[in-house]
C-alpha cells in the first residue's frame, strides 16, 4: 500500500500532506502534555522498532504467498491513539529512507492511510465495537474488526488518491483496491487478536482501560474527527472523479495526446455501484458497515475458541 | 537484518560523502520535486542524468545501487501497470515507470551519501518538531536491536517444533510479536532508567 514518487500530483501530495502534519502535529501534543511526558520518549521509539520488527515477521496464506502486520490497531490498543500515530509515522518515515519503501514526496500521502487514518479509524471502530460486549472476548473482538476497518479504510483512501490525481480511473481502482483488501484486512484482524491474546496472557493489565493513555483533550479529539471526516470525504469517498484537469493536462505537457492512442484494456467496471442500492456513497457506507459486523463476528468466535483453549490448558489464567 | 537496507555505502570517502548534509538533502528534494510533479521529459531527462553523476561522483558500486535500484522497481512495475487501465495506455506507462525510477534513484543516491543521523539533523533544522526528531533517532537505534532479537526468538522457535502446521505457524508467529512487544516494553523502561542514571530528565 505504499505508493512511490511520482504517481500523485501535487495537488493531492499537498492536501494528504497537510492532513498528516496536521493530525500527528495533534498527537504529538497529545503525547507531550501531562505529567512524565520525557518518560514516553523511550517509549515511542522502542514501539516504532518494535513495529518495525513485527513487520518484518510473514504469515504463510495460500500457496507461497505470505503477508505481514501493519500494526497500527495493535499499537493502539496498547499504548492509545496518539502513541500509535506517532510510531506508526516513525515508522513509514524510516521505511521511505531506509529500505526505499513508499516515495518521500508522497510521504504525506502514505502517512495519512496508514498512520492517520489506519490508527483513528480502526481504533474509533475498536473502542465503539469493544465496548459492546463485556470482557477479555469482547476487547479483542473489538480489535479485530478494528483492525480490519483500518486496513480497508487505508487500501480506500489509497486508490481514492490515485484516482485523484488521475494516475488510475476511481471505478477501477477504488473498488479492486478495496476488495483485495477486504481479503488482506481479515488477516491483520487474525494477527491483532492473536497478538492481544498473547500478551493478555502474561501481562492482563496492558489491556485493560488505562484513563492516562486513551483519554484525549476534547480538543484533540475534535481534531482528529475533523481531519477524519475531511480525508474521508476528500480521498475514499466513492465519488472520488479527480481533479478538474487532471492527467489530460499532464500528457498535453508531455507532449502526447491521450484520445489518439486508446488503451489497451477498458474499464471492468467504468461506473462501480454496489448491487440493488441506486446510491453509491450510501451503499458504501451500508456495505463497510455490514463487513465490520460480520468481522467483528468472526472474530468474537474466534476469540471466544482462544480463550476456552487456555482455559483447558491452565484454569489459573482467568 | 542488514541485508535489506539502501544505505549501506553512506559513510564512504568522496566528494559527494563530503557535502554538507543540508546541500544533499535540498538537492535530493529538488531532484524529486523536479522529477515527480514537473511535467517535461527534458527535466525529467535532466534529473536522471544529475541521479547518475551523483552515484558516479559519489563511487557508489554501480552493481550495488543497480540492483537496489531494480528490487525497488520491482514495487513501481506494478503501480505502473494502471496506466493501461486508461486513455493514453502505454505512453503514461513509460511516463510512470521513467518518474518513479528517477525518484527512486535520487532516494538511493541521498541514502547511501549521507548517514541518516546528518538527515535527522538536517530535518529538525528545517522545522520537524523536537520531539518527532528524537523518537525517530530513537527507532533508529533500537531498530537493529529488535528486528535481530526477533530474529533469534523466531529461530529457537523453528527449532523446536517440528510440525509446519499453517495454522501452528500463525499461533508462532504470533507469540514472537506478543513476546517481542513485552521485551521491547522492559527495554524501554531499562533505556529510561539509564537516562535518569546518566542525568537526563
Amino acid at each position: 500500500m505504499h505508493i512511490p514518487d511520482g504517481f500523485l500530483d501535487a495537488r493531492t501530495l499537498a492536501a494528504s500532506a497537510v492532513l498528516s502534519a496536521g493530525a500527528v502535529g495533534l498527537a504529538l501534543r497529545q503525547c507531550r502534555s501531562g505529567d512524565g511526558a520525557d518518560r514516553r520518549l523511550p517509549l515511542l521509539g522502542m514501539t516504532a522498532a518494535f513495529v518495525f520488527a513485527a513487520q518484518m515477521i510473514n504469515f504463510p496464506v495460500l500457496g507461497g504467498t505470505s503477508g505481514h502486520l501493519m500494526g497500527a490497531v495493535l499499537a493502539a490498543v496498547l499504548l492509545g491513539p496518539a502513541a500509535a500515530m506517532v510510531s506508526m509515522t516513525c515508522v513509514l518515515i524510516l521505511q521511505c529512507l531506509l529500505f526505499g519503501d513508499g516515495g518521500v514526496l508522497a510521504l504525506g500521502a502514505n502517512v495519512f492511510n496508514m498512520a492517520v487514518l489506519g490508527t483513528l479509524s480502526g481504533y474509533a471502530v475498536c473502542r465503539l465495537s469493544g465496548g459492546l460486549l463485556p470482557g477479555l472476548r469482547g476487547k479483542l473482538a473489538g480489535a479485530g474488526a478494528g483492525a480490519w476497518v483500518s486496513v480497508v479504510v487505508a487500501s480506500a483512501s489509497c486508490a481514492g488518491q490515485l484516482a485523484l490525481s488521475g494516475t488510475a480511473p476511481a471505478g477501477m481502482v477504488l473498488p479492486a483496491m478495496v476488495f483485495v483488501h477486504m481479503l488482506i484486512g481479515l488477516g491483520e484482524a487474525a494477527i491483532t487478536v492473536l497478538v492481544l491474546w498473547v500478551i493478555a496472557g502474561a501481562r492482563r493489565d496492558l489491556l485493560e482501560d488505562d484513563p492516562e493513555r486513551s483519554a484525549a483533550g476534547w480538543r484533540v479529539v475534535a481534531g482528529w474527527g475533523m481531519i477524519l471526516a475531511l480525508g474521508l470525504a476528500l480521498f475514499a469517498s466513492p465519488f472520488a472523479c479527480g481533479w478538474p484537469d487532471g492527467l489530460e493536462s499532464v500528457a498535453q505537457r508531455f507532449g502526447f495526446e491521450t484520445r489518439s492512442v486508446g488503451s489497451l484494456l477498458s474499464a471492468p467496471l467504468p461506473e462501480y455501484r454496489f448491487p440493488g442500492l441506486p446510491d453509491g456513497g450510501l451503499a458504501a457506507a451500508l456495505a463497510g458497515g455490514a463487513g465490520t459486523l460480520a468481522v467483528f463476528g468472526v472474530m468474537w468466535s474466534m476469540s471466544g475458541w482462544l480463550i476456552r483453549g487456555r482455559r483447558r490448558m491452565s484454569p489459573v489464567v482467568e | 537484518m542488514t541485508g535489506r537496507f539502501i544505505d549501506l555505502y553512506s559513510r564512504l570517502d568522496s566528494p559527494v560523502h563530503r557535502l554538507a548534509a543540508g546541500a544533499k538533502a535540498g538537492a535530493a528534494f529538488g531532484v524529486l520535486l523536479a522529477a515527480g510533479l514537473w511535467p517535461g521529459w527534458e527535466v525529467l531527462m535532466t534529473a536522471g542524468i544529475v541521479v547518475l553523476a551523483g552515484v558516479a561522483a559519489g563511487r557508489i558500486p554501480w552493481g550495488f545501487f543497480i540492483s537496489r535500484w531494480l528490487g525497488l522497481m520491482l514495487f513501481i512495475l506494478p503501480v505502473s501497470l494502471l496506466a493501461f487501465f486508461q486513455p493514453g495506455g502505454w505512453r503514461f506507462f513509460c511516463l510512470f515507470l521513467v518518474r518513479g525510477g528517477v525518484c527512486a534513484g535520487a532516494v538511493l543516491l541521498l541514502a547511501n551519501t549521507t548517514p541518516m543521523a546528518e538527515i535527522l539533523r538536517v530535518l529538525r533544522r528545517v522545522g520537524m518538531p523536537g520531539m518527532m526528531v528524537d523518537v525517530l533517532a530513537l527507532t533508529c537505534r533500537y531498530l537493529f536491536v529488535l528486528a535481530d532479537e526477533a530474529g533469534r526468538m523466531r529461530f529457537a522457535r523453528q527449532s523446536r517444533t517440528f510440525e509446519g502446521s499453517r495454522r501452528l505457524l500463525w499461533r508462532n508467529g504470533a507469540s514472537v510479536i506478543g513476546q517481542l512487544f513485552l521485551r521491547s516494553l522492559e527495554r524501554a523502561e531499562r533505556v529510561q532508567a539509564a537516562r535518569l542514571a546518566r542525568g537526563g530528565k
